[in-house]
């Protein structure tokens, strides 16, 4: 069951009083419980178009649709952004301590204190990072922060997640353990996941479907395995470069 | 150095002996001073915030105009505030040239573009992804930028210093619309001047330390304010 749809979804920045399409999008739906990867080369508008889904950023045109309600074209509600979660690629943690920084978004929903405790709580154990509750955020290394990221956007328990490539700015080992954790809660919570990449070592490995973006467009979309095996010949350039990777 | 031990020792016969005249400074320079800071800091960090995170037509030119203030002349200050409150000026029916009040006014002239200007910069160098991972967080408008001014505030508590430390320093508009009227609107740094054209260093110096002290008090107290709560 799709809960989130996307149709002839354009968006453009303006730059001296010139118009330019950085993304159109003619259909995208993501379906419940699945992780969907976004793959293509830098400035192919992978982060424009999670921050358009992500409702971060306001299309020129097109519909958007969320649960069967159309909520593009249209004043989008804060409840329906507060329903979705939002990862970057930078951890961007607050100047306070680990707790502090995954009850912000609970804090910001009003939830009880003692709620908050649990939540948090439960969420710093999921994540292996309990022990550095105290610790200031400014102290911690680049992959505690993002898995500190990645806890505060999840204790929101949200109906769609997105990652904009949350483990760029790790090492090798670092991004394995936290991908094999994250991995396991995703699977383990069901929840809809929107995995932007541009590595497809990454993608193969999380997602169940891929779509291929080049130059603000899908060019190819299906199953993460069949899209990698054969892809067309629009993605066959920027895929076959990681080829030789993957059989490493 | 002696005139220095002189003022120093003075300063304290000063204050130990309760001395109601110096008492009246103190306080009158201590009320004039906070309520200028607390002006310039209500209306001066609600428009930083508005120039530092908005875009506008003007904008550019609103931002030139605060820099500009920032490096104000007090006696300028003064000048425009003695005009607004001369008898036949706008504001002369309400007779507050050589108040308090009108020191008051003059001084946040002062004080206001600091507070606006550090405050603009502060929010302009805020990370703009910060912004975008508050709203993704789920914040309102509001809560925004309620979470950006606790981000920020090291750099909010360093515009109020400032903008305090120019209070307290001005002594150029403070003569001009206060006119050191004794037991009216005479206050530290006005009674300083007044001390020193009559030839009376020890008192000056006196003074002097005084205004240090409360300087450095409220400092002290800002300071560990905005330090306090820092572990890193």
């Amino acid at each position: 069951m799709n809960i989130y749809e996307m149709n002839e979804v354009r968006y453009h920045i303006r730059m001296k009083k010139k118009s330019r399409q950085l993304l159109y999008v003619d259909r995208l739906a993501l379906n419940q419980s699945e992780i969907l990867g976004v793959i293509g080369p830098n400035g192919a508008g992978k982060s424009t178009l999670l921050k358009v889904m992500a409702l971060l950023a306001t299309p020129t045109s097109g519909t958007i649709t969320y649960r069967g309600q159309q909520i593009y074209p249209g004043t989008v509600s804060l409840a329906t952004r507060r329903k979705m979660a939002t990862v970057f690629q930078q951890p961007l943690l607050l100047n306070t301590s680990v707790y502090h920084n995954i009850a912000v978004g609970l804090k910001l929903r009003n939830v009880s204190r003692k709620e908050q405790r649990e939540r948090v709580q439960r969420w710093m154990e999921m994540f292996n990072i309990a022990h550095l509750a105290k610790q200031h955020a400014y102290t911690l290394s680049g992959g505690e922060s993002q898995r500190v990221s990645l806890a505060r956007a999840l204790v929101l328990q949200p109906d769609i997640l997105f990652l904009d490539e949350p483990f760029s700015a790790l090492d090798f080992p670092t991004k394995q353990e936290l991908m094999k954790d994250l991995i396991q809660v995703l699977r383990q919570t069901r929840t809809t996941t929107l995995f932007v990449s541009h590595d497809l070592l990454e993608i193969k490995q999380m997602a169940d479907r891929l779509i291929v973006l080049m130059n603000g467009r899908i060019t190819q979309e299906g199953q993460a395995e069949q899209v990698i095996r054969d892809p067309n010949e629009q993605a066959q350039p920027f895929l076959n470069k990681w080829k030789d990777t993957l059989i490493v | 150095m002696e005139l220095v031990w002189e003022g120093f020792k003075k300063a304290l016969e000063m204050i130990m002996t309760g001395d109601p005249e110096i008492l009246h400074i103190t306080w009158l320079t201590l009320r004039v001073s906070m309520t200028a800071t607390l002006i310039s800091v209500i209306m001066g960090i609600p428009l930083g915030v508005i120039l530092g995170l908005t875009t506008f037509p003007g904008r550019k030119l609103i931002v030139t105009i605060i820099n500009i203030g920032m490096g104000l002349p007090p006696v300028v200050a003064g000048l425009w505030v003695t005009l607004l409150l001369w008898r036949s000026g706008p504001l002369g029916q309400h007779a507050l040239l050589y108040t308090p009040t009108a020191i008051i006014a003059a001084q946040v002239l002062v004080s206001l573009p600091i507070i606006i200007g550090l405050t603009t910069s502060a929010f302009q160098q805020i990370d703009h992804r910060l912004r975008m991972q508050i709203k993704a967080l789920g914040a309102s408008r509001w809560q925004s930028v309620l979470i950006l001014l606790k981000e920020s505030r090291l750099a909010i508590l360093a515009a109020i210093m400032a903008g305090l430390g120019r209070v307290l320093a001005e002594v150029g508009a403070s003569m001009m619309v206060g006119g050191n009227i004794k037991g009216e609107t005479r206050i530290l740094t006005t009674a300083m001047v007044m001390e020193v054209s009559k030839g009376n260093f020890d008192i000056a110096i006196a003074l002097s330390f005084i205004l240090m002290a409360l300087a450095f008090l409220i400092t002290f107290l800002l300071t560990y304010l905005q330090q306090g709560k820092k572990s890193v």
